[in-house]
């Protein structure tokens, strides 16, 4: 087979990237050899188009153990010898074809990433973007993507503890599913995705590798068109018992000090975790493709080299202590071969019954080596031009409040998730400290740290969409302002780049600016990014997605009973808003969804302001001042102050300040702002700090049993609204 | 009186079970591989539980293939002597494809799993807040044997709602006549849907799950 620029091609590598790889090779490569290209170049795997701006951000320093893109997932020091581990990505792609498998396999891969380290995975969270949730497919693909994430994390046996869900237009033919998982680890117990050790042997683990996922990397660098549908093997199918087995397994065989490096397999399979361990290693591999189990008959090398099967990992096994790490395998009943061993040359050569049938320097594959890495055109997209021609006073105000409210509280962005979150199993582990007690962001019980760890994921693409600099710092300062409400304090953060195509230079000018607003924002917070992932190609013919930079923020609570919880708890408590009002209703879903105005700017937002309010909060939660607090997002003060009032069926009365408009007042979504419940007496003592540190704080009501009061009008029980609130998912999917 | 805890390749509720047993009511705990058989070091005052989860990975029916396992023909004979033995959810399932306990635990009548904070009451107590998290939980049995169940006051928890009434809205998956939980005739073998294992501690703001250990005599 005489392999030329049009092979390259059909593999997705541009005939640029072909003449690169001839001249760095020194010759031409064969089939086998450039499909190991075309998984290693490809965007998933090498960043090759958003590594530079990704080395903007901050990576590195502070409680880090590892720098950022260093190792499989991020590493923190939380405190006590304990390290939390912690890692978000996306499986859109598989899951716009294949729901129920790409949403599962999408979990299945997040936690292989946590206990490739050594980290047992405690708490996972999800953040999922729809179509219109009226529209039949964007049924099938909510259905679907639940519950596969429900039977992979159920099964499995980790709880999902959070997460969000987001239903726009843009997302019909490219729905987003983002994962999380997050693990605890003594500090250093942890496991290195490295190769080391001359004659050292190399062992496979788990599943046997079948066709399933052939090529994923690559697909998952296109955009969707009607062909994609036909890439039904591209998507992989997992097996959650046998994810169990392997997590019992290899945190039980790191205890045996026998492991010199390990790493899972994941995105282009065995040729990724070869060569990134050998790269990382500075030594090579000698391995023999016909020993690693097949479920299939006469695979080629090359399907080899690049199955996505999952459930498999590649472990790297001090010579002479392999008994002891196969008696492990034995007892969970997971097969286990030796395929190869480390060598010193940097070569990775792969052989079929003692045929070569590649050979290739580790370093020329990988991201920092060979891979090639971009500096794309950007420019101002047009759309901006109806973003900046927005006027508040074109938008009449609200006449009848009431039904409006109605309205709200039942708008799939706002109304309760409960039919999508009663579907995974939030409580295994028995350290979900939120089921009873709910806050703005989770708070999960690491036990045998004595702390617990607060979790969220935040991302409003609809402000990054208005402005990707803005908005992305918005993403980063409402995952903050979550933990912060919630008595904890932030860490960290895991990023997951969502964009469409990133050679269309109003799409990677919004990639630029929400890489460069999410760097400020965390500079500021001091929360690194210690890795994530970047999901180009979210488009389809008609456009991009909105822009995506979903946040995973992790942060820490050292007195895991000292939260702070978002709901109302004593009638004649004083409801307090830390924060200030503002005549603003852009980019709010009141904006959006009632009135129909899709482009207006990002709502108000001052990062200095922003940070001020949370150490305020921070402050009198440390102080025990208040008896709740919940920020105030999507949907306005209105939608906080009921959702505060659900869980215990309180009730409220507050009166607005009729110098605001309607709508800004009550469903504005200007950012730094959050309700707060405390005592008569401490509501002073509050007011007094506040005026001493600059922070403004209006007292806007008070707590009732059970009614709820807007300017003096009776609106009837906190349960009758809650009630809409609960059904009105599971109403629009009956 | 002392724990021992199977642990099937696939169980995820074991660790939750040996931390409340130990941590939250202070007892002894011994872990047990499902390849093993050795109960010697238990006596007809102990109890073995079956924890939740996905044994064997509950690809055929839950619980079919973990009632072959070599512990699990020694917890069949343990119970048969009169040994104590609690099956939570997964374990339940195992419970009654062994035959410790009569009927099956069918797919849940809305066809999803299900995960949230349920109440349950025993036929004379007041109603515990008790969480569920099964995708296959609907109790079934011929009306046959649910009317000897209900004679022999073998319905241990039904599913009521906070003010304990039994119907249908407090019904998590469609079980027949509520039923959440069963014991068998000679009431040694206990085996439930909820988890009372993950409601024990005072940091999880609910300790009801130790009312229901009490309640089985297992404290």
């Amino acid at each position: 087979m005489e392999i030329t620029v049009e092979t390259a091609r059909q593999l997705r590598i541009t005939e640029e990237e072909f003449k690169l790889i001839q001249e760095k090779l020194g010759r031409t490569p064969n089939f086998t050899e450039l499909c190991a290209f075309s998984g290693m170049w490809s965007e998933h795997c090498s960043y090759k188009n958003s590594i530079k701006w990704l080395k903007t951000l901050p990576r590195d320093g502070g409680k880090m153990l590892v720098a950022a893109g260093e190792e499989n997932a991020g590493l923190m020091d939380m405190g006590n010898g304990f390290g939390v581990v912690f890692k978000i990505e996306s499986h859109n792609h598989p899951s716009a074809i294949e729901p129920f498998q790409g949403a599962a396999t999408g979990v299945g891969g997040i936690h292989r990433d946590i206990f490739t380290m050594g980290a047992r995975p405690i708490a996972s969270l999800n953040s999922l973007r729809f179509g219109n949730l009226a529209d039949k497919k964007t049924q099938r693909l909510l259905g679907g993507v639940v519950h596969g994430i429900g039977h992979y994390g159920n099964c499995f046996g980790v709880p999902t503890v959070g997460g969000e869900v987001y239903f726009e237009d843009c997302y019909h033919t490219n729905p987003l599913v983002n994962a999380m998982s997050v693990g605890i680890v003594k500090v250093g117990k942890t496991v290195s995705a490295i190769a080391q050790g001359e004659g050292n042997p190399v062992f496979f683990v788990g599943s046997a590798t079948g066709k399933d996922g052939i090529g994923g990397a690559s697909f998952a660098s296109a955009n969707i068109t009607e062909e994609s549908t036909e890439e039904l093997p591209a998507v992989q199918v997992g097996d959650p018992f046998q994810e169990k087995k392997l997590l019992e397994a290899c945190l039980e065989v790191i205890e045996t000090n026998a492991v010199v490096g390990m790493q899972d397999m994941g995105a282009a399979g065995i040729i990724c975790s070869t060569a990134e361990m050998s790269a990382k290693g500075k030594s090579g591999m000698r391995i023999d493709l016909d020993k690693v189990p097949t479920r299939q008959k006469n695979m080629k090398a090359w399907e080899l080299l690049l199955s996505e099967s999952q459930e498999r990992m590649l472990i790297v096994v001090e010579k002479g202590k392999e008994a002891e790490v196969l008696k492990v395998f034995e007892k969970w009943d997971l097969p286990c071969s030796e395929i190869g061993e480390v060598t010193n040359d940097g070569l990775l050569k792969f052989y079929m019954h003692g045929t070569l049938e590649a050979e290739l320097p580790a370093e020329l594959l990988v991201l920092g080596g060979g891979a090639p890495q971009y500096t794309r055109e950007y420019t101002e997209p047009k759309y901006f031009e109806k973003i900046k021609a927005f006027k508040l006073d074109s938008v009449a105000d609200i006449t009848d409040l009431r039904s409006v409210a109605e309205k709200m509280i039942q708008v799939p962005n706002i109304a309760s998730k409960r039919w999508v979150y009663t579907q995974y199993d939030s409580m295994v582990g028995a350290n979900n400290l939120s089921t009873n007690a709910p806050s703005d962001a989770s708070v999960v019980l690491a036990k045998g740290t004595g702390k617990a760890l607060v979790i969220t994921v935040d991302c409003n693409s609809k402000y990054v969409f208005a402005d990707p600099y803005t908005g992305a710092m918005i993403a980063v300062a409402e995952a903050a302002r979550n933990i912060v409400c919630s008595g904890g304090e932030p860490l960290g953060v895991t990023n997951c780049l969502n964009f469409g195509n990133p050679y269309e230079p109003e799409v990677y000018y919004q990639f630029v600016k929400a890489v460069t607003g999410m760097g400020e924002a965390c500079r500021k917070f001091n929360t690194p990014v210690t890795g994530g992932n970047v999901s180009f190609y979210n488009q389809h013919p008609e456009g991009a997605v909105y822009p995506t930079p979903t946040i995973g923020m992790v942060g820490v609570m050292d007195d895991p009973a000292a939260g702070m919880t978002l709901d109302f708890k004593n009638d004649g408590d004083s409801i307090l808003l830390i924060g200030e009002q503002q005549n603003d209703i852009a980019s709010s879903e009141y904006l959006h969804k009632i009135k129909g105005v899709e482009y207006s700017p990002a709502p108000y937002f001052d990062l200095d302001e922003e940070f001020a309010i949370q150490k305020f909060v921070a402050s009198v939660i440390k102080d025990k001042l208040i008896n709740s607090a919940h920020d105030i997002s999507e949907g306005g003060l209105m939608v906080t102050l009921l959702e505060s009032g659900f869980n215990r069926n309180k009730g409220f009365e507050v009166k607005a300040d009729d110098t605001f408009r309607k709508d800004a007042y009550w469903f504005g979504e200007a950012q730094s702002r959050v309700v707060v419940s405390c005592s008569f007496q401490n509501a002073a003592i509050i007011q007094q700090k506040a005026a001493a540190a600059g922070i403004p704080v209006t007292i806007i009501g008070k707590v009732t049993s059970a009614s709820i009061k807007i300017n003096g009008e009776d609106w009837g029980y906190i349960s009758a609204w809650k009630e809409k609130y609960d059904t009105a998912i599971e109403k629009s999917l009956e | 009186m002392k724990f021992g805890i199977v642990v099937f390749p696939g169980s995820n509720c074991d660790r939750d079970m040996q931390d409340a047993l130990r941590d939250d009511l202070g007892k002894e705990v011994i872990m047990l591989w499902h390849k093993d058989k050795d109960l010697s070091m238990f006596s007809k005052e102990d109890c073995i539980i079956l924890p939740g989860g996905f044994s064997y990975g509950d690809y055929l029916r839950c619980g079919a293939i973990a009632r072959f396992s070599p512990m699990m023909q020694s917890v069949v004979d343990f119970a048969n002597k009169g040994g104590k033995v609690l099956g939570v959810c997964n374990g339940f399932q195992i419970l009654c494809e062994s035959g410790l306990l009569p009927g099956v635990l069918l797919q849940n009548a809305n066809r999803q799993f299900v995960c949230k904070n349920v109440f349950i009451k025993s036929e004379k107590g007041n109603a515990w807040k008790v969480p569920v998290a099964h995708g296959e939980g609907r109790y079934y049995a011929d009306e046959k044997t649910l009317d000897e169940l209900e004679a022999g006051g073998q319905v241990i928890f039904r599913y009521c709602s906070e003010s304990g009434k039994v119907d249908m809205d407090a019904n998590p998956n469609g079980a027949l006549r509520n039923i959440a939980g069963i014991q068998n005739k000679n009431g040694n073998v206990f085996g439930m849907m909820p988890h009372p294992e993950r409601c024990s501690s005072a940091l999880m703001g609910n300790v009801d799950g130790k009312n229901v250990f009490k309640l089985l005599g297992l404290n």
